[in-house]
């Protein structure tokens, strides 16, 4: 089996452009990316073994004496490609606010407390069927300067390796129902409403533990499918 | 229509998360000990060829440093292997990742210690020129930006396949510069996001 990652999949991609999110207008190239084939050098990519990860790294409430606060909540799903098939053994890490929406950052020095029982730092590896899963405190919102009174939709960052150097993704996950959406040029960057509602996790009853844990499912699709006759002909 | 995950940006505080013993100064205190899996320095003890410095800087449309960016390499071992598949890898450099992470610092700046890569296969089969695939991440953008890094010593650039597709005049933003001395090799290779002499940036 090999697997193809065409280029059309990126169309749902944020514009490197989007000045609603005003860094964006320094930070973007202003030259047409120059297009080139994959190589082997693009399709091959970093592969983690279980040496990379540590106990409770995808236990967020577990590595400081005490337990943080805030709303302890269960985030897990599968990683996929684009055939939806699992990425077995990749590695995901994640990085979030704490329940008052204060960073573990000396740039985020906003007037909400810091929480002496939570980093926000996770990560895990995939098991065979892509699955992953963390347990963590719901993020709060927090402001920033982008514009009068911006603020952030309650998120937790992603981060996924997949199997290539093209599958890389660095995602946010948000949370169902959030009231400041249509407010966040960062979430509205990515412009299809259906792409949109695919960064948002799903509530999940089925897997939310009594008198403990609210659950919310995300899984997370990459870049890759399998080659086709069709894509042969092509090339 | 395509149904993967959208991209969105790295923000400014993945620092303690994904590079937190580099460069990028984040820590409110002291006694972190988040371990670091993905790091600046690829050079194992089994790994044998030259050993090499890489640094530079990022820089943004006005020419400031970007001093929260987060810079991802991926290259072969010496003798143009990657190391892709899990398991058993040729010897030697059995434990060379090629996978390496840098946060910059406040002057922008990034730094890599590696091997300097060997040759690898190019569209067919005729060889590259010796080189580092490059992904930038930062605060500003919405999604990654990929280009690559070749050698200012290398006559193989001449028939790289892939600068071959690039316009002459802008071949040169991705040359990293050997710099002069006579230590270890250090390589210079400042990335400009934007304007005058931008940096040569993929579609792939």
């Amino acid at each position: 089996m090999s697997l193809v990652y065409p280029k059309e999949s990126l169309s749902v991609y944020p514009k490197h452009l989007s000045p609603e999110y005003k860094s964006t207008v320094k930070r973007s190239p202003s030259k047409p990316l120059i297009i080139v084939p994959h190589t082997l050098s693009e399709l091959t990519g970093p592969a983690f073994g279980h040496d990379a990860i540590q106990e409770n790294d995808n236990d967020l409430t577990k590595q400081h004496k005490g337990e943080p606060l805030g709303e302890r909540i269960i985030v897990h799903g599968r990683v996929l490609d684009e055939d939806k098939r699992p990425v077995p053994e990749t590695l995901v890490e994640i990085w979030q606010a704490n329940a008052c929406g204060r960073y573990v950052h000396n740039v985020d020095q906003h007037p909400a407390p810091l929480d002496p029982n939570f980093t926000g730092a996770g990560r895990t590896l995939t098991d065979k069927d892509g699955y992953y899963k963390f347990i963590t405190v719901k993020p709060g919102a927090y402001p920033w300067g982008n514009h009068r009174n911006a603020w952030r939709p309650n998120h937790i960052h992603f981060s996924v390796f997949g199997q290539a150097f093209v599958t890389r993704l660095v995602t946010q996950m948000y949370f169902p129902g959030d009231p400041l959406f249509p407010f966040d040029p960062i979430f509205n960057s990515v412009t299809d409403e259906k792409a949109r509602a695919r960064m948002i996790s799903s509530f999940d009853l089925e897997n939310t533990i009594p008198d403990w844990a609210l659950c919310f499912r995300f899984d997370i699709v990459l870049r890759g499918r399998e080659q086709t006759p069709t894509h042969t002909e092509k090339h | 229509m395509s149904e993967i995950t959208p991209s969105q940006t790295v923000g400014p505080f993945f620092a303690y998360g994904l590079s937190p013993h580099n460069r990028c100064d984040w820590k409110p205190s002291d006694g972190y000990d988040w371990k670091e899996t993905i790091g600046a320095n690829l050079i194992t003890p089994d790994a044998t060829g030259t050993k090499i410095h890489i640094e530079g800087r990022v820089l943004d449309g006005d020419g400031k440093p970007i001093n929260d960016a987060m810079i991802e390499i991926w290259q072969a071992d010496a003798q143009g292997r990657y190391a892709h598949a899990r398991g058993e890898k040729p010897r030697p450099n059995a434990k060379f990742t090629g996978f390496g992470r840098s946060a910059t610092d406040k002057d922008g700046l990034f730094v890599f210690d590696t091997i300097k890569p060997g040759s690898v296969p190019g569209p067919g089969g005729k060889p590259q020129a010796p080189h580092i695939v490059v992904c930038i991440f930062s605060r500003g953008m919405l999604r990654q930006i990929y280009t690559r890094l070749y050698f200012s010593d290398e006559a193989a650039n001449g028939a790289d396949p892939i600068l071959a597709l690039v316009p002459a005049d802008r071949r040169g933003t991705l040359i990293a510069h050997k710099q002069p001395g006579t230590g270890q090799a250090v390589y210079r290779f400042d990335i400009r996001v934007q304007g005058d002499n931008e940096t040569v940036f993929f579609d792939i």
